[in-house]
């Protein structure tokens, strides 16, 4: 057969399974969205990550990253999305948290389908990246991704396998110069995963919250070895960064204060349970194991 | 009189008993044992001797925190009771506290940084929110009068309240998710104050407030018959209303931007002593002053124990300590 008979062929058959794809009742979910809006910023980025970037037509009102994102529709966000705006960009797929239950009531009512998210550990970030990626007809490109943080992260704990693990303390809020209105990272959640994946071990681990206010008596009696905050925003610099350390003088017993293992991760992305995940593995663990 | 002076010698002193065996106690319980001997012993370097760190570090200032925070707040509410002549007045009636709340809010949401004199940025935010709100109400009640209107002391109080608290929505709003766990958190009150500054920083404050408390019981009494009678007594009702006004005021103000607008101690305390030591401001001031702190240092300490390593906010626990224990004793007694 010539070349052009077979491209024939294809083309016919090509166009056949079309046609009875399309007779087929097929579930409207099963095909590839052509316009996204996503209310969660990690899986806005994750949709960029896997090259669905392009279908993605509006994002929430905390969305940041990728660059790109500056230019396309906001429509609201966790407590407050605007149904009227999300309605209006005609969506085929909306990506939901999991509580926002009112959201996902109104758009069953559209007949709009949605992607429900919601946060895990670490493990759970590379598999809503294959899900989203199966969901969105680039499963290929997410597959590859998802190997490629899985990857990373297994070479990090590779390398810090068998050596001595510093408790640490991990902090994600704080007021400004004080040693008041801590948050640290309990035993659950990806923060938690992170640390214990970069080779640290977690001093509040017994508490079963994401999200923990710990008193300084608590970090006093736990005596972590290594502090690590993690900034997202109002990110310190200079002599700034230096006060922001000094802050913790006071606990003078305090390991981590005594030997000045204290550090500052900062970052617009080092807080956000998407592709850039392993990027804050990789630092904690320098910081951890250098 | 004579009455008077007997119970001052002898029910005032049991209340100042009672607060000071709260107060010894307090530091040495926490969610950590702690051996009182380690903490006191100088032989240990101060770097090494967690025990001395948990009780000078943790736990002192934070006692301290709640002395000063309670013991104004509930004086503050006597005061206010007695000025507007309404048992509901508290020290957050007057959009004082608000104001506070509504100066921490911006702080927290616009990353502030102006730390001075061992304060940081959201308790100074937070306190001179407390100065504007003390100002236009102030502004307000004696706008139409040479002095203080009661009445409009209210309204514009009460209005102030809901208008500050309105914009506080409107900024938690617009914060980020994470700031605003931040502001909501800040609401529910805190005394971990992890250090002396903040208290050193607010003392000249309070100490000038409750020099004003001290001479103020007598008016009062004549007060709270009137401000017709009070004057007929030959008190320069004006001056008192003022003095009582800007006292409890940046009283609170302080205490607020110390720990957080804690809830129910400017309401329940003062209630509750009166239902023990009648209604004489003499005598119910300074019990309600020392009872407020001994009240608040212990709810702080069940805040801290009852589920730890977790803490609860403490303004809960006031809540829910007081709240049952004030209804129990209204109905008890009536």
């Amino acid at each position: 057969m010539t070349r052009r008979s077979l491209l024939a062929l294809a083309a016919a058959a090509v166009a056949w399974l079309e046609l009875a794809a399309a007779s087929w009742p097929a579930p409207a979910a099963a095909q590839a969205p052509a316009r996204i809006v996503s209310l969660v910023p990690a899986l806005t980025e994750m949709l960029f990550a896997i090259g669905a970037g392009r279908q993605v037509v509006g994002v929430s009102s905390y969305d940041t990253y990728p660059p790109e994102v500056e230019r396309l529709p906001r429509v609201g966000a966790l407590i407050d999305p605007d149904v009227e705006r999300i309605l209006s960009l005609k969506p085929d797929l909306v990506v939901i948290y999991g509580s926002q239950t009112d959201l996902r009531t109104q758009l069953a009512r559209a007949a709009i389908p949605v992607f429900e998210y919601r946060h895990g550990g670490l493990p759970h970030v590379t598999g809503t990246v294959r899900a989203l990626g199966v969901r969105t007809g680039h499963a290929a490109e997410a597959d590859e991704l998802a190997d490629r943080i899985d990857a990373r992260l297994a070479a990090v704990r590779a390398r810090v396998a068998g050596r001595e693990r510093p408790r640490t303390l991990l902090v994600f809020g704080r007021e400004r110069g004080a040693l008041r209105g801590i948050y640290a990272s309990g035993g659950t959640g990806f923060l938690h995963d992170m640390l214990e994946a970069a080779g640290g071990v977690n001093v509040f681990a017994d508490i079963a919250l994401e999200a923990v206010q710990v008193s300084t008596e608590q970090i006093l009696a736990r005596r972590p070895d290594v502090i690590l905050e993690m900034r997202s925003t109002d990110i310190p610099e200079g002599a700034e960064l230096e006060r922001e350390i000094r802050a913790w003088a006071p606990l003078a017993s305090v390991p981590a204060v005594q030997r000045g293992r204290i550090r500052i991760i900062a970052g617009s992305g080092v807080t956000v349970p998407g592709p850039r995940v392993v990027d804050g593995v990789e630092r904690m663990a320098a910081v951890l194991h250098p | 009189m004579a009455g008077v002076r007997r119970r001052l010698v002898t029910v005032v002193p049991l209340f100042g008993l009672g607060t000071a065996a709260v107060l010894l106690l307090a530091p040495t319980v926490g969610s950590t044992p702690i051996s009182l001997r380690r903490v006191f012993d100088p032989a240990l370097p101060w770097a090494d001797n967690v025990d001395a760190q948990i009780f000078f570090v943790a736990r002192l200032p934070r006692v301290l925190a709640g002395a000063l925070v309670g013991s104004t707040l509930a004086a503050a509410g006597v005061v206010l009771q007695a000025l507007l002549r309404n048992p509901l007045a508290t020290p957050f009636t007057l959009g004082v506290s608000a104001g506070a709340a509504l100066g921490a809010m911006l702080a927290i949401a616009g990353s502030l940084d102006v730390g001075a004199l061992g304060v940081s940025s959201v308790p100074l935010a937070s306190f001179a929110g407390a100065v504007v709100g003390t100002a236009l109400v102030y502004a307000l009640a004696t706008s139409r009068r040479k002095g203080l209107s009661t009445n409009v002391l209210l309204l514009a109080g009460v209005t102030l309240n809901s208008l500050f608290s309105a914009l506080i929505t409107f900024v938690q709003y617009l914060v980020d998710f994470s700031d605003w766990f931040r502001t909501a958190r800040w609401l529910l009150g805190n005394l971990d104050v992890s250090s002396y500054g903040p208290l050193v920083a607010a003392l000249p404050l309070l100490g000038s407030a409750f020099a004003a408390f001290a001479v103020l019981p007598r008016a009062l009494n004549l007060l709270s018959l009137g401000e017709d009678v009070a004057a007929g007594r030959g008190v320069d009702v004006a001056r008192a209303q003022r003095l009582a006004f800007l006292s409890a005021s940046l009283a609170t103000g302080a205490a607020v931007s110390l720990a957080g607008p804690i809830g129910f101690i400017g309401i329940v305390v003062p209630h509750l002593v009166r239902l023990i030591v009648g209604s004489d401001h003499r005598i119910v001031l300074p019990c309600s002053l020392l009872f407020g702190a001994a009240f608040l240092v212990l709810c702080d300490l069940v805040a801290r124990t009852v589920m730890a390593p977790v803490e609860l906010p403490v303004g809960v626990v006031t809540a829910l300590v007081g709240g049952p224990f004030f209804l129990w004793l209204l109905v008890r007694k009536t």
